[in-house]
């Protein structure tokens, strides 16, 4: 009699990686989190084969979303070519069975490090964010069961006055990546560190966005055609980053969110963050029948 | 104003705050026994006592900071009914922070030492709902300036200002949404005896011109005979004698209030 004898022919029992009861859990969290927009909900963050802090939090959402019909586009700071990307895209196909691809049309889930696409995400999208830190009061508030309560209370006065500290101080407001945003006038959240850029796309979007710390064990949403306002005084209007005029020095699109590359001159030459929708505007400029979707924003400026 | 329209007002008005048998224990210790007391719209109610007799601690009661075991208060404002000590956290708070200033001994207590010292008198205004920046300036400089606090340092952080400057700020904090009533805890102890002379004129100033009523606690008989119309003396979380100023000073019957005055005098 041998071990194998006894025991069945091993059969995949589950796919994504993670175990059933695991995924059981996150499901239950996310439904939860779009029950109560912009709200974190503790869960129990498992070991993935990435360390903490590179995107575990998103990697486990985008594992237990996952099944072999869907087409997963993975991007960090807006290129699907980096390391990091290129190599949690691998993981996800190969445990997934489910295609992948860099353009944003073609994409069912789409996970992001520090960026939100710059085509208008479909309802039938969804969008997961990796955040380092989701706790937009830990900065006036370091104690964590304190901040929560604060967010039961909805005792935002200290966020506020965050705000007005920066404009006796500096002039303007210095919130850049992750600003402080209202969520269905209720909670505040941080939309992980995107750009201010990025933070309009979230308010009324048509997708639903997942946002997911691992290390921290914090899952929160922003469901479809949810209101998302960044912490404005009504006489001091928001700002994105004045990128609408520069040029993409590679495909020469104009009006998007851009990378900085300093030249030796001293100069810099700019090139177009959301890389994939540069590669296909260099594709039709060489007369390839790529097909680009609507942008949030025109021309430098946002859609309405 | 004479005395001949005071004291009607006195007796006529209702009382703006109600606080009955209220006591609180902290394990062994009684910190108050069963403490009631009235204050009239309007007047300054004085609170003297030695050190450890439960001052603070019924303070903190009227400022809905704490909870005690047993009691009850009322304020006298339209949209605040019933016990406020059965209140949910969240209402308590608001309440706390839109109807009730307070201004601690200790500025550490009631400030945020490294934030604008228009910051802190702008946070009570933020959370009232004020969105407007200019607004959020103008009315914290007029807080300060109404506690004579000089604005050429109004975006100085408190850590960098002295005591009576601390102070000012704590007062321009807890006047800046025009409370029912402005709580006062030791507001001029350890500040030096020139500062606190010219911290008790800006708040006889207040007092005069808008009529704010206040509860002030002081270990210091001369600082509540110089602010208060009313005095309750308390011992050991007992009240032991209360009555009108010029009343319990001249006439103490309490043989403790008596020893207080007598050495004072
Ligand atoms: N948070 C607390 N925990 C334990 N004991 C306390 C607390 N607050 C006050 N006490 C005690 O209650 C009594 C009254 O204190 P307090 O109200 O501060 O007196 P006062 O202000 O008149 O000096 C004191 O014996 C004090 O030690
Ligand atoms: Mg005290």
């Amino acid at each position: 009699m041998s071990l194998t004898g006894l025991t069945r022919p091993w059969k995949d029992f589950s796919y994504g990686f993670l175990d059933a009861s695991a995924k059981r859990e996150l499901r239950r969290k996310m439904l939860k989190a779009v029950a109560v927009p912009g709200c974190q909900m503790p869960y129990a963050s498992r070991e993935v084969p990435i360390a903490r802090g590179w995107g575990t939090g998103g990697l486990q959402v985008t594992c237990t979303l996952l099944n072999p019909g869907h087409t997963v586009k993975v991007i960090d700071q807006g290129a699907d070519d980096s390391v990091n990307a290129a190599s949690i895209r691998r993981f996800l196909t190969r445990v997934s069975g489910a295609r992948s691809t860099w353009d944003t049309l073609e994409a069912s889930l789409i996970q992001s490090r520090h960026r939100v696409p710059e085509e208008i995400l479909r309802e039938d999208q969804i969008l997961i964010l990796q955040v380092p830190n989701p706790e937009p009061l830990r900065p006036v508030e370091p104690n964590m069961s304190v901040a929560r309560q604060m967010h039961a209370d909805a005792d935002y006065g200290r966020m506020w006055l965050q705000l007005y500290e920066q404009i006796v101080r500096s002039g303007r407001v210095m919130f850049g990546a992750a600003y402080p945003s209202l969520v269905h006038g209720r909670y505040v959240m941080t939309p992980s560190p995107i750009p201010r850029w990025d933070v309009p796309k979230l308010n009324m979007a048509r997708h639903l966005t997942i946002l997911s710390a691992g290390r921290e064990k914090r899952l929160y949403a922003v469901p479809p055609y949810t209101r998302v306002e960044p912490l404005v005084f009504d006489d001091v209007p928001y700002k994105v980053e004045e990128h609408g005029h520069l040029t993409c020095y590679r495909s020469g699109l104009k009006g998007f969110f851009m990378n900085e590359i300093p030249q030796e001159d001293g100069g810099a030459l700019h090139e177009v963050s959301d890389s994939h929708l540069g590669i296909k505007a260099i594709r039709q400029g060489d007369g390839e029948d790529v097909a680009t979707g609507d942008t949030w924003y025109t021309n430098g400026e946002m859609g309405q | 104003m004479t005395l001949a329209l005071d004291a009607p007002r006195l007796v006529q008005t209702q009382p703006l705050m109600v606080l009955s048998g209220v006591s609180k224990r902290y394990g062994p210790v009684v910190a108050l026994d069963d403490v009631s007391a009235e204050v009239y719209p309007g007047e300054v109610l004085g609170i003297v006592g030695e050190s450890g007799s439960g001052k603070s601690t019924f303070l903190r009661m009227m400022n809905l900071e704490e909870l005690p075991d047993a009691g009850t208060y009322t304020l006298d404002l339209p949209d605040t009914p019933g016990n406020l000590f059965e209140l949910d956290r969240f209402a308590r708070r608001m309440l706390c922070a839109t109807r009730i200033g307070i201004v601690y001994q200790n500025p550490h207590q009631g400030l945020l030492m490294r934030n604008s010292s228009s910051g802190n008198v702008a946070e009570r205004l933020l959370i009232a709902g004020e969105r407007r920046f200019a607004v959020l300036r103008e009315k914290a400089g007029d807080a300060l300036a109404a506690s004579e606090f000089p604005l050429d340092r109004m975006d100085a952080p408190p850590i960098e200002l002295s005591g009576g400057m601390q102070q000012r700020v704590q007062l321009a904090k807890a006047i800046a949404l025009e409370p029912a009533v402005l709580l006062l805890d030791e507001p001029t102890t350890g500040l030096d005896v020139s500062v606190q002379a010219l911290v008790l004129d800006t708040l006889k100033r207040l007092q005069r011109d808008r009529r704010i009523t206040m509860v002030i606690v002081s270990h210091d008989l001369g600082v509540i005979r110089t602010m208060a119309d009313r005095v309750m003396v308390m011992r050991r979380g007992q009240v032991v004698e209360q009555g009108l100023s010029d009343q319990i000073f001249q006439d103490p019957q309490h043989a403790y209030t008596q020893q207080l005055v007598h050495a004072k005098l």
